[in-house]
């Protein structure tokens, strides 16, 4: 049973118009999969989404699904890795497989000409992969070797500081790739489990843009996805971004400070979403034209580049934010961003911001269909949000019914400078720890 | 702004479009110098507007490194009809992006914005072109700035910090050894005066190429860029573009860099090499296979196979070379020794796999699997035309001309088996060679290690000789 619904996605008004026109169907096999059809250039952009991802790790088991991840490219059916490598690279198609906190990410880009032989190779890759000993012994000392090179980076330090302490025990609260430890002593057989733990059929979700038909990409997609299980083990639970407001600091030899910071966020299927995303545009989110932009680096010179962004992610949503300054100059920088979190809470934004930031955000929306990589990108990721596909045409109606009093009723309810919190790696001067003093009314 | 119009300006030079470059492409030459390079893509209602100057790092005066990419931030400050940031605001207001980047060889600007928003980004962009109004305000926060960019992205990375001095041993006499957004102590020191001179030299439509990227007419374009650009006189003064070149290198150089924060142990290795210059790009053809044939896949490439599959020297390796580059260029390898292997384990492996490469040749398979993957490269290069955008304008800024751009991709088919073992050849002497040593401890190689090669690798890497 199939059926196609055709949208056109209106562009800006003047501009010339550009159809966008998505099918949707569900395979002889009952997975659900997007489609932009195109033959303008003979290849396909194939993206896939299954929802679980590195969460999923079993308990003492931490990077598993990571390690399994990476070893889904490094042999299956009778192919070793160099054998299945040279497999691909004759064809030129191009496989990436990539484990986040909420998902499996599985890509392919292959040409028209030798798309059979192409979508055979992947689908042995996800389907039957080997697990070699030596494979996993190669790439877990990739693992390992990337571990070593985090706990010296001062992003990656403040990142893991962050969530350790704002989810504890959650799965968000570790890095999905590991410790070293639990790396080290990760088997064969957690290996083998995580993979039949994550990569399940009835998570999954497809998006396809390129030279191929709605028939053909459905038999392409039991094939490729119909031998894995249906499902898999329980999601975890939802959980908080709890930590209280105030700084943590993470002494680190280096000259210029990193500064992480965040608070709780809001829901992506909240009603007040998109007031929520108007508001961190005019905050930190947009560009050069942020306050943050503005205040932090325009006026005062303080940093390269400071920016916020609203992450929902499956089980908790936030509001994160980075900044980076040399050591002297990062307790200013926080100051400033601190004063900024409470003004727009404290009195919002006017009118002319919201203008502004509406005008940009609508515009934007549809310069992101400009390619059948992009275009995927998109159909998986609105999937995964639970969106239809009515929604590539009503989204800027969404950001157009924004009102003033929406965005400054969400900036005083959503903002919460005395719970956010910032960890600062490096060695900064005449920053204090601890919580911080109520900023409310210094301006 | 005044329209200027020009009788006969225009001279168009129609692409015949192979299978591996769909799109049209149109140039043209405005009568004061300006190039315009039209590139169409009707797939999408998008248009990305770029101006791209013949100028870059390499090309500063000596106690001003970083003016190049200084002056790429000012241009975001005001002029006699826009404010300080109302330049970014505006193609905001549009619901556009843009940016700018700065490289040794060309600086640009960019924005990507709806087709039809295309006019008023031409009209901003002519208008920084010719009457920035730069202020020691402007100079002080924004040098403030470029310094927290060097920390982020330098100071705070132990392995910039080493390319830097890599690059610094490299080149002794070209700019190229200079780093891109400058040495601290000078740019601490740049002044309002350095940008302003640097600007006035430079920023003039006779060093400059427009490459408009999208759903637009070529006609049109040119119409837009007469009405914008047309009437900014040709800079009587350019200099020409004459760098102080490298010597022969007679002397292998050597560098330890040690630094805690390195979290894994490397070597690096570079060699000078030549680039892709007009109507010649043979053997910078060639020394692409290379590279691919080298470390281009981790599973299959020869160091990949001799160092991490077939023994466990290396944790990865690789080898890299850019090919576009208006003075003599790089081609680099890197060994990451695996757990338990030693910085002279890892190097005397690597020259002694080059050494078997020399002998060997190259293998047929792999030849022909890499000639596929740069043939499917070019398709899959259509789904991007901001890439195609930048592939002209990093061409153009480089020494290279329209027609030599498009003939790169059969004469990248064309390449064979000899000429990549003849560049090979030229390339692995180690008297041209610089490499270096990147270590969290220098107690770690103390006691004689890096003075201790071994003779008959040596002899092995006398490649002069293998022949």
């Amino acid at each position: 049973m199939k059926h196609i619904l055709a949208l056109a996605l209106s562009l800006l008004a003047a501009a010339a118009s550009a159809q966008i026109d998505i099918q949707t169907s569900t395979s002889p096999g009952g997975i659900d999969v997007w489609l932009v059809e195109t033959g303008d250039i003979p290849f396909v952009a194939l993206e896939i989404r299954i929802e679980g991802g590195a969460s999923l790790d079993r308990e003492g088991r931490r990077g598993a699904v990571n390690l399994m991840t990476g070893l889904l490219e490094e042999g299956s059916g009778d192919m070793d890795a160099q054998t299945f490598q040279t497999a691909r690279e004759g064809l030129a198609a191009t496989f990436g497989y990539a484990a986040y906190d909420d998902s499996i990410a599985l890509s392919a880009r292959f040409l028209t000409e030798n798309a059979d032989e192409a979508v055979a190779l992947f689908r042995q890759s996800l389907v039957d992969p080997t697990f070699d000993d030596a494979a996993i012994e190669r790439v877990r000392a990739q693992v390992l070797a990337g571990l070593r090179s985090d706990a010296q980076s001062p992003n990656a330090i403040a990142s893991e500081t962050l969530y350790a302490a704002a989810f504890g025990d959650h799965p968000y609260g570790s890095d999905l790739s590991g410790t070293p430890e639990s790396v080290a002593a990760l088997t064969r057989e957690d290996i083998v489990q995580a993979w039949r733990d994550t990569l399940v059929r009835g998570r999954v979700h497809v998006g396809a843009v390129g030279d191929i038909d709605a028939a053909a990409l459905g038999d392409l997609v039991d094939d490729l996805l119909g031998p894995l299980p249906a499902t898999g083990p329980d999601l975890p639970p939802d959980t908080v971004f709890d930590v209280g407001g105030g700084v943590t600091v993470v002494d680190f030899p280096t000259p210029q400070a990193v500064a992480l910071f965040g608070q709780p966020g809001i829901e992506r299927d909240d009603d007040d979403f998109f007031a929520a995303y108007v508001l961190n545009h005019i905050l930190g989110g947009g560009g050069f034209e942020s306050r943050l932009m503005t205040e932090v680096r325009e006026k005062r010179g303080l940093t390269y580049g400071v920016g916020t962004y609203l992450v929902p992610k499956d089980h908790a949503p936030i509001i994160l934010g980075q900044v980076a300054s040399a050591n002297d100059r990062i307790g200013d920088a926080i100051a400033v961003i601190r004063d900024e979190w409470a003004r727009i809470a404290r009195d919002g934004v006017t009118q002319e911001e919201l203008d502004a930031a509406k005008t940009y955000i609508t515009g934007e929306y549809p310069l992101r269909f400009d390619g059948n990589g992009p275009i995927a990108d998109i159909l998986v990721g609105m999937q995964t949000t639970d969106l239809t596909p009515e929604y590539v045409t009503e989204r800027n109606s969404f950001v157009e019914a924004v009102t003033l009093e929406d965005v400054n009723r969400v900036a005083a309810e959503l903002l919460r400078p005395d719970e956010l919190r910032f960890v600062v790696v490096g060695q900064p001067e005449g920053l204090e720890t601890g919580p911080l003093p109520d900023t409310a009314g210094t301006e | 702004m005044s329209v200027l119009r020009h009788s006969l300006a225009a001279i168009a030079l129609p692409l015949f479009a192979t299978a591996a470059a769909a799109q049209e492409v149109t140039t043209y030459e405005l009568d004061n110098g300006m190039q315009v390079v039209v590139i169409e893509d009707h797939r999408a209602p998008v248009v990305v507007n770029m101006v791209w100057y013949r100028v870059g790092s390499a090309d500063e005066g000596p106690g001003v490194s970083g003016v190049a990419h200084f002056l790429e931030h000012l241009l975001f400050k005001g002029t006699d009809d826009l404010e300080a940031g109302e330049f970014s605001a505006t193609v905001a207001a549009q619901g556009g992006s843009d940016n700018a980047f700065t490289s040794t060889d060309y600086t640009a600007y960019f924005q990507r914005v709806a087709a039809d928003r295309l006019p008023l980004m031409m009209q901003m962009e002519a208008d920084r072109m010719e009457d920035l109004a730069l202020t020691e305000d402007d100079i002080r926060t924004e040098r403030d700035v470029v310094i927290e960019e060097r920390n982020q992205r330098t100071e705070n990375n132990a392995s910039a910090l080493a390319r830097e001095q890599m690059m610094a041993a490299q080149y002794l006499n070209h700019r190229y050894g200079v780093p891109i957004i400058g040495w601290r102590h000078e740019l601490d020191e740049l002044e309002l005066s350095d940008t302003v001179a640097f600007y006035e030299t430079y920023y003039s439509p006779n060093n400059a190429i427009l490459v408009v990227a999208g759903d637009v007419q070529p006609e049109e374009v040119l119409a837009l860029a007469e009405e914008y650009y047309g009437p900014i006189p040709a800079e009587p003064d350019l200099p020409p573009r004459a760098r102080a070149q490298e010597p022969p290198q007679r002397a292998e150089r050597r560098l330890i860099f040690a630094d805690p924060r390195v979290a894994q142990d490397y070597v690096a290795r570079s060699y000078l090499a030549p680039e892709r210059d007009a109507g010649a790009q043979q053997e910078a053809a060639s020394l692409v296979y290379l590279s691919e044939i080298l470390g281009g896949s981790s599973f299959t490439s020869v160091l990949g196979r001799a160092l991490t599959f077939d023994t466990d020297i290396a944790l990865y390796s690789g080898a890299g070379y850019d090919a576009l580059s208006l003075d003599d260029t790089t081609f680099s390898l890197t060994v990451v020794p695996a757990e338990g292997v030693t910085l002279q384990e890892a190097e005397d492996a690597l020259d002694a796999t080059l050494a078997q490469f020399l002998k060997d040749g190259v293998d047929d398979e792999q030849l022909a699997r890499i000639r596929t993957q740069l043939r499917a490269q070019e398709i899959y290069a259509r789904d991007d035309v901001s890439g195609i955008a930048r592939r002209y304008g990093s061409a153009l800024t480089q020494g290279l001309t329209v027609e030599d751009v498009q003939a790169w991709p059969d004469i990248l088919a064309a390449v064979t088996e000899d000429e990549i073992m003849a560049a090979a050849r030229d390339l692995f002497d180690r008297d041209r060679a610089v490499t270096m040593w990147v270590v969290a401890d220098r107690a770690t190689i103390d006691g004689g290690a890096v003075t201790d090669t071994d003779p008959e690798t040596v002899d092995d890497l006398d490649l002069e000789d293998t022949e």
